[in-house]
């Protein structure tokens, strides 16, 4: 690996500064994933700002009810905060469920919206792959891709993002604070991730340097809430595909649902088509079934990946049959 | 340190490992961990095509680069001579046989400056159509002259068509099984130091005293030149049973440099660098008579190898040993391709092969309406089925009874998806097991030294599996003395020849001289010898003995039971419940050999639903070479496992009784596994690993 230099930031103006005019720095946060991609050969930065020093690790409560936390606050802190434990449930639900415990001790919160697919290709700079050098081709898309996107991916990248955390916090309307040389600003989650395209390279909706300071939690809905992995082994796996969903049924009616997917497309994947074909019908399996239908009609597997439609159809199904019975 | 327990004689006592402080602090050192003084790093170059010809490096740009020393590659490396390991045949030409293969080593003064040099080092191919895909009717098919070890490729005993066209009933299927690698915690490291003549290398090996002698071989040494060393090792499962890359890199590094050289293999080039269980196809054709016991089976196997190396896994001679039919075919084909060379991964043969055969007679049980406990009682023998040798001994009974009153199988409602409980499906399934028990030449050594206490050596190797401590239990009961007395040396193939930790035939190898040299000393020291200064020494060496035992079947022999809950909605497969009960002849140490099986129990679990090497066709390259795409089971997939033995006194083995246990555990497991899926969810699962994607309904 290369040689490379190493500084902490003592504050976001100062870090932004160092990063953004310099295409070869990188933060560096709890490191579970770009310290790999650096042994890789994957990421090969000349600079390292470590921004785990800057005081952006707390939890606080905001006025209207909701939660701002800090991009330094670590997956395992975040996932036992009584806060949102309480009001947020299925976060910790969806931080629990990944990683090990070792690596939830180190890797933060803005770190974890930030991962890189796990692509296979993608990690290896001997292979094509459209997402690390812009033109030189997908191989996934003909070659392994037995958990690659079935939803929302181009002829140029089929990738998912890796993050369980993202995907609880896209169904919970959350936005992400990001710092850059113009100054702070909020983005909705949803608009955080760009769609894949023709530029799968360009996976974020913000300003090269940019540093993201923390994310913010809207006040709890009314319903339940629930996040659920489905994996290949029982522990410290990345999911085939995960459901992250809010429901509240008033009168026998459904009066808010959110959902969200995971591991099916580049990005967490908000479920608007089948959110609108619950809304206001009765909390039913066969509402249910017919919203996962209407929602992965859009699917587009690949050759060994359709799999995952019928998976996600039965996981929307019996993660909302479930909320609705609580 | 005060040792928990103390009473002679030693044997059968759950003796804690001897290293174990050792280990568990730090203290222990394994290869990679060894320091001298002026040591410098080697890291591969691998290919990145998988067929064709390396036409040039760009060496000059690598020696510019901060810490480096040389560059490894064809034009300078030391002339080897062709002892038919195409493996270890490096830089001995232009020649690329398959993806990662070595074609250069950069030499630095850190292993870090030798890794980015060895990223940045051009290399120039000429690349060539390849073909790295394994398929069940490829037309490069063809039948080998042996199957290893060296084993007939083809068994064929009375007439299987004419039986199975005269059988009540016929079970005719295919299985799958697909590459798969032995992910040891310990990478491969080799670290060569050239001293007054001799060579000495640090080594993560199985094999000490084998690694020396092919060595020797390879690089044309005078005899007695080599010295290798692997006093602890960290996990092998059979891929570091001989020599491999690492090892031949850092002899020649040292060679070119005149400096200690350390090989480390990272966790992707232990893909295409060190071996890996072939992937299987496999035909089982079975015909019984009404109940069901059998009067022909076929088994027939297809693998494939490398171009460098014909290895062919045995996958079809489990079927040789373990129901007997008076029709009986075994075979094997296999096809060269543009892979890394297969090589033994635990249970070579057996771990494939008895997916294919205990998974038939499951569906033969279902077919006939018997119970598959009582289908293979009722196919028991005392003659192995192939050769017609008489068993030395065969407890699959008892073990199939034992394990399942364990189990609690008696109740067992056969019927298949009819246990809902909740979001899972739930049933059990069976399968039996059996491993060779082997007995190989080798060479101890006793002494007992003037002081009081004694040292005895012997090449052997602990990867983990507790043989030095079960080896010194032997060897205090043989001296009569307190285990405390005994120093038990190995991992030093300057003791002589030895087994390998390999094929569960070390403790069965290694004790037959070790108790013999013992008990001859206790003998010489009874009688009055004296003590000389540098001691007194007794040596055996069990070539002869071996030799001379009667020609006999030797196997060991278990059953396995597994319970699954297979998710109604997401194919999501849990295992809540294994039991093995095992016939391994005497159990030195019951709380070592527990959790060798265990060990092997949670592997065959791995085997049944998780892994599995993924080959990226395009380039040739297995695609998932890490620990987070290559899944091995974690803790959290590990529920209840239930190991017991049942008496199996054999005296047709060795002195000491044992028939070995490292490999036994994983036989027949991944099948137990499917044979419960089917019970749970009335699928048959053909194909490993049962994925979600393979499992859901």
């Amino acid at each position: 690996m290369r040689e490379f230099a190493y500084t902490r930031a003592r504050d976001v103006d100062g870090a932004v500064a160092l990063v953004a005019d310099n295409p070869g720095a990188r933060y560096l946060g709890g490191g579970t994933n770009l310290v790999d991609l650096m042994k890789l050969g994957v990421e090969r930065p000349e600079l390292l700002v470590d921004v785990t020093g800057l005081p952006l690790d707390e939890v606080t409560e905001d006025d209207g009810g909701g939660l701002r936390v800090g991009a330094q606050v670590r997956n395992s802190d975040l996932a036992a905060h009584p806060l949102v434990r309480h009001r947020y449930p299925m976060l910790s639900e969806a931080l629990l469920s990944g990683a090990s415990g070792q690596l939830r001790n180190v890797a933060t919160t803005g770190g974890n919206l930030m991962q890189r697919t796990r692509c296979g290709y993608f990690t290896d700079p001997s292979k094509p792959c459209n997402k690390r050098v812009p033109g030189s081709g997908c191989p996934a898309i003909e070659g392994q891709h037995h958990n690659l996107a079935i939803l929302g991916a181009s002829d140029h990248c089929v990738a998912t993002h890796p993050s369980d955390l993202a995907v609880a916090l896209a169904a919970l309307d959350a936005r992400v604070l990001v710092h850059d040389l113009v100054g702070p600003r909020e983005v909705p989650l949803e608009d955080f991730y760009r769609p894949v395209g023709d530029r799968p390279d360009r996976e974020l909706n913000m300003r090269d340097g940019a540093l993201v300071t923390g994310i913010v939690l809207p006040p709890p809905v009314a319903g339940r809430s629930h996040y659920r992995k489905v994996r290949e082994r029982a522990s410290y796996a990345f999911a085939i595909g995960s459901v992250a969903a809010v429901l509240a049924v008033e009168a026998g009616r459904v009066s808010d649902v959110r959902i969200a997917l995971g591991a099916v497309a580049s990005h967490p994947w908000r479920a608007r088509v089948a959110e609108q074909s619950v809304h206001g019908g009765p909390p039913s399996a066969a509402a249910f079934e017919a919203a996962a239908e209407a929602e992965l009609g859009a699917a587009r597997p690949l050759r060994d990946n359709a799999y995952k439609v019928p998976l996600m159809r039965n996981l929307i199904v019996a993660v909302l049959t479930e909320l609705a019975g609580r | 340190m005060t040792r928990t327990w103390q009473t002679a004689p030693a044997v059968g006592h759950p003796l804690t490992r001897i290293e174990g402080l050792d280990k568990v602090t730090g203290r222990a050192r394994y290869a990679a961990d060894i320091a001298l003084p002026g040591l410098v790093y080697g890291a591969v170059v691998p290919a990145t095509i998988a067929r064709g010809r390396v036409r040039g490096l760009d060496v000059d740009a690598a020696l510019a680069m901060p810490g480096v020393l040389a560059v490894l590659h064809q034009e300078n490396a030391p002339r080897l001579t062709d002892i038919g390991e195409g493996t270890l045949f490096l830089f001995q030409s232009d020649r690329v046989a398959h993806h990662g293969a070595p074609v250069a080593l950069v030499i630095a003064d850190t292993p870090e400056r030798a890794r980015e040099a060895a990223e940045w080092l051009r290399v120039d191919y000429f690349e060539e159509p390849h073909d790295a895909l394994f398929r069940p009717d490829h037309q490069g098919l063809y039948t080998p002259d042996h199957v290893n070890p060296h084993l007939p490729t083809v068994t064929d005993k009375g007439d299987v068509d004419a039986a199975l066209a005269g059988a009540a009933v016929v079970v005719d299927r295919e299985y799958r099984t697909p590459a798969q690698h032995n992910n040891a915690m310990e990478p491969h490291s080799g670290t060569a130091v050239w001293a007054d003549g001799r060579l000495t290398l640090y080594d993560s090996t199985q094999n000490a005293y084998g690694m020396g002698q092919t060595l020797t071989k390879l690089f044309g040494f005078d005899p007695g030149t080599v010295h290798v060393v692997s006093e602890h090792v960290g996990g092998g499962f059979g891929n570091k049973g001989t020599a491999r890359p690492d090892a031949v890199l850092a002899v020649m590094a040292a060679t070119l440099v005149g400096r200690p050289v350390r090989v480390t293999l990272t966790r992707p080039q232990l893909f295409p660098l060190t071996g890996y269980r072939t992937p299987t196809a496999q035909r089982v054709r079975l015909g019984a008579d009404a109940d069901g016991r059998l009067v022909a089976l076929e088994h027939r196997a297809a693998m494939q190898t490398s171009r460098l190396l014909e290895f062919v896994e045995q996958t079809a001679t489990y079927s040789r040993a373990m129901y007997p039919a008076d029709n009986l075919r075994t075979g094997h084909r296999v096809v060269a391709l543009d892979v890394p060379t297969p090589r033994w991964m635990r249970a070579p043969g057996e771990a494939p092969g008895s997916f294919g055969l205990e998974s038939a007679m499951d569906e033969l049980a279902e077919a006939c309406g018997v119970d598959p406990v009582e289908l293979r009682l009722r196919n028991d023998t005392t003659h192995e089925p192939a050769s017609g040798l008489p068993f030395s001994s065969r407890r699959l009974a008892d073990c199939l009874r034992e394990g399942a009153r364990r189990f609690g199988w008696a109740d067992r409602d056969p019927r298949p998806a009819t246990r809902r409980d909740g979001r899972w499906w739930r049933g059990t399934g069976v399968a039996g097991a059996h491993y060779p028990a082997r007995t190989a030449p080798t060479v101890a050594h006793a002494t007992a030294l003037r002081g009081g206490g004694y040292v005895v050596r012997v090449a052997a190797a602990d990867i983990g599996t507790g043989a030095r401590t079960a080896l010194t239990q032997l060897a205090a009961d043989a001296l009569e003395v307190p285990v405390e007395q005994v120093r038990m040396l190995i991992g030093d193939s300057d003791f002589g020849r030895a087994q390998g930790a390999g094929g569960s035939m070390g403790t069965a190898s290694w004790s037959w001289p070790v108790l013999t040299a013992c008990h001859d000393l206790a003998r010489r020291l009874a009688s009055g010898e004296a003590v000389p200064p540098d001691g007194l020494t007794s040596t055996f060496d069990s070539t002869e003995a071996v030799g001379a035992r009667r020609e006999l079947a030797r196997y060991a022999f278990g059953a396995h039971f597994a319970e699954v809950a297979v998710d109604v909605a997401t194919g999501e497969v849990r295992v809540p419940r294994l039991t093995g009960v095992y016939a391994v002849g005497r159990v030195v140490n019951p709380l070592t050999a527990r959790s060798q099986l265990i060990g092997a129990m949670t592997m065959g679990l791995s085997c049944a639903l998780l892994e599995e090497s993924m080959v990226d066709g395009r380039s040739g390259d297995f695609l998932n070479h890490n620990l987070a795409d290559y899944h091995v089971a974690t803790n959290a997939d590990v529920r209840d496992l239930d190991v017991a033995f049942v008496d199996d006194p054999d005296d047709e083995l060795n002195p000491a009784g044992v028939k070995g246990l490292g490999e036994i555990g994983i036989v027949g497991v991944p099948a137990a596994i499917a044979n419960a899926m089917w019970h749970a969810t009335g699928v048959r699962q053909r194909e490993l690993p049962i994925s979600p994607a393979r499992a859901a309904l």
